[in-house]
């Protein structure tokens, strides 16, 4: 399929120009590391959790955050794309968007991959003592990868309906605040009761819930299938409407 | 379609018309292009002539009208126009933190090629347009007409029956636009077609084997160079009066038969042939007394005359 050899070179161009540019490791490695330390020496000592250490409960958190956030900049590089003139020279190749997004999509991937071992290592390093066999390991990494490719595909979607750049700059925002009302940081129930209806029920929190549970080997009731529910049902948005944003914006 | 006009034309359009919102930007164009030419679109800025390459290369959709291009309808059958043409934008379309290598091999890998061909293709191609030190730069560092040689090059990285160059030589200087013609001129014999479009009359003139004066969202006229160059005189005789008044008198005798008014310098120009005799005739008819002109000068006709009357307002 020439559609999978095209994606595989774009996937490749787009790590590559990541790698490039000095802005983009920073925010795709060094700032979730940050965040990690931050989360646990600067807030640690005042979060009452029922996991005992905080670097515990808070390390699936930071993870789920990084992720997103790295899986957000699918719509700033994507944005890039459409705005440049180089879109204009892929499209006369013939090379389709199905190639072009899933370039960007698996370069994505790959990134959070990337930052989520950097994540994972730190958390390590500062005591982080997760409780979870192969299996556990394997269904937690799953959910991750499900998951940033979710946020990927939207992202990708946020850089075809974005004018500029720097808007779709603006989804990344969102993407960094989505964990914070969710079950990632604090229990919800030390939230603002007015909280709890979105906290419960929104994405981030079946998906923190699933690998909390998972790492520290903890019940995890409904959670992993809420949170692939989630991720399928938001997929199942997402790609359609990429093939449409995509088309609009190419008339 | 007919075969043999399939095989004679690279490129046919009828009626092609295009608006964004209110503005008509495309009129119903006719085109023809034929196979193995280099066909060069003129027009003053905003005639339409991007448009008509992105209509042409399957990146715009006309509103009405039809296009073929190597044989293929740009609507109906997109794929196989596009694996037939190469595009080279009027804007840089490449990765500013890619290496010029890595943008070429970038290219030829899409266009199927493999890992091992794509590099061999890639320094082939650097090589032959002196970028071959700068190849193993990023194109952040390139100046001006080095990108454009890097552009032009991506857009070679496959054999392309049908090849659109966007204002090619803009922001070149003068010797790197000689050796971009010279490469245009390579690409035809090998049977390649040309299509491009340019500010530079001068070039038309040298490149291209047929010129379309594209203005007000229809071709003003076509033909060789030479043709058209005819349509405007081939030869002028350019008078320089010896004062104000006789500029102005001179002026209000010929009228339309002025085709060139130059008040500041005080020079009028009339058609001629170029023969000895005319010019003794033209001189005596416009001179009688011998006072009013100070110095004649024959010109021959260029595009930009040509040009210039086509597309005054
Ligand atoms: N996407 C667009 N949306 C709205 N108007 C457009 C669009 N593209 C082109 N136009 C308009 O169409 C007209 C023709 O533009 P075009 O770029 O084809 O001209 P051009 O002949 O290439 O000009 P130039 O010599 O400056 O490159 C212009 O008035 C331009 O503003
Ligand atoms: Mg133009």
């Amino acid at each position: 399929m020439s559609d999978l050899a095209d994606c595989t070179v774009l996937a490749g161009r787009s790590v590559r120009l990541t790698r490039r540019n000095p802005d983009a490791v920073i925010t795709a490695l060094v700032l979730p590391v940050l965040l990690m330390l931050v989360f646990v020496y600067f807030f640690g000592g005042a979060i009452e959790t029922n996991t005992g250490k905080y670097v515990t409960y808070v390390a699936p958190g930071v993870l789920i955050l990084c992720a997103g956030y790295g899986a957000s900049m699918t719509a700033t590089t994507v944005s890039d794309d459409m705005t440049g003139g180089i879109i204009d020279r892929f499209r006369s190749m013939d090379t389709g968007p199905t190639a072009v997004l899933s370039g960007h999509v698996a370069a994505s991937v790959a990134r959070n991959a990337a930052a989520t071992a950097a994540v994972l290592a730190v958390a390590f390093a500062i005591g982080f003592r997760p409780h979870a066999g192969p299996a556990e390991w394997l269904a937690a990494i799953g959910i991750l990868l499900l998951y940033i490719t979710t946020l990927s595909w939207l992202g990708a979607a946020a850089g075809l309906l974005a004018k500029t750049p720097e808007a779709a700059g603006g989804f990344t925002f969102a993407m960094l605040f989505l964990p914070y009302p969710s079950s990632a940081f604090v229990p919800i129930d030390t939230m603002p009761d007015w909280l709890h209806g979105f906290a419960d029920h929104q994405p981030v929190t079946p998906v923190i819930e699933s690998l909390r549970g998972l790492l520290l080997d903890q019940p995890t009731g409904n959670s992993p299938w809420l949170a692939l529910g989630w991720c399928l049902g938001l997929l199942a948005v997402a790609l359609p409407l990429c093939a449409v944003l995509f088309r609009r914006r190419t008339g | 379609m007919h075969p043999a006009a399939e095989a004679d034309w690279a490129i046919e359009t009828r009626g092609l018309s295009k608006a964004y919102g209110s503005v008509h930007v495309l009129a119903g164009l006719d085109l023809r292009v034929r196979r193995g030419s280099v066909f060069a679109l003129l027009g003053p800025n905003g005639a339409g002539k991007t448009t008509t390459v992105r209509i042409l290369a399957t990146l715009t959709r006309a509103d009405a009208g039809q296009a073929v291009v190597a044989g293929h309808d740009v609507t109906a059958a997109r794929s196989r126009v596009r694996r037939a043409i190469s595009l080279t934008g009027q804007y840089a379309a490449l990765d500013e933190e890619q290496t010029g290598e890595e943008n070429l091999r970038m290219m030829a890998r899409l266009r199927g090629h493999s890992r091992s061909a794509a590099r061999n293709r890639a320094t082939e191609l650097l090589e032959r347009f002196a970028l071959t030190e700068a190849g193993r730069r990023r194109v952040s560092t390139y100046s001006g007409g080095m990108r454009r040689r890097l552009d032009i090059a991506a857009g070679l990285v496959t054999d392309p029956q049908v090849v659109f160059l966007d204002e090619p030589t803009t922001g070149l200087d003068p010797r790197s636009r000689r050796t971009m013609w010279e490469t245009i001129g390579s690409l035809t014999r090998a049977g390649v077609t040309v299509f491009l479009t340019t500010q530079y009359l001068e070039e038309a003139d040298r490149l291209a084997d047929h010129v379309a004066v594209l203005d007000g969202g229809r071709v003003r006229a076509e033909g060789t160079p030479e043709e058209l160059k005819k349509t405007v005189a081939a030869q002028r005789l350019d008078l320089t009066m010896t004062g104000r008044s006789a500029y102005a008198e001179l002026a209000g005798q010929l009228g339309e038969r002025a085709l060139h008014r130059a008040p500041e310098e005080l020079v009028l120009g009339v058609a001629t042939d170029g023969s000895a005799a005319h010019v003794r005739t033209l001189l005596d008819e416009l001179d009688p007394t011998r006072a009013q002109v100070a110095h004649f000068s024959l010109h021959s006709a260029t595009l930009d005359d040509v040009f210039l009357e086509l597309t005054h307002e």
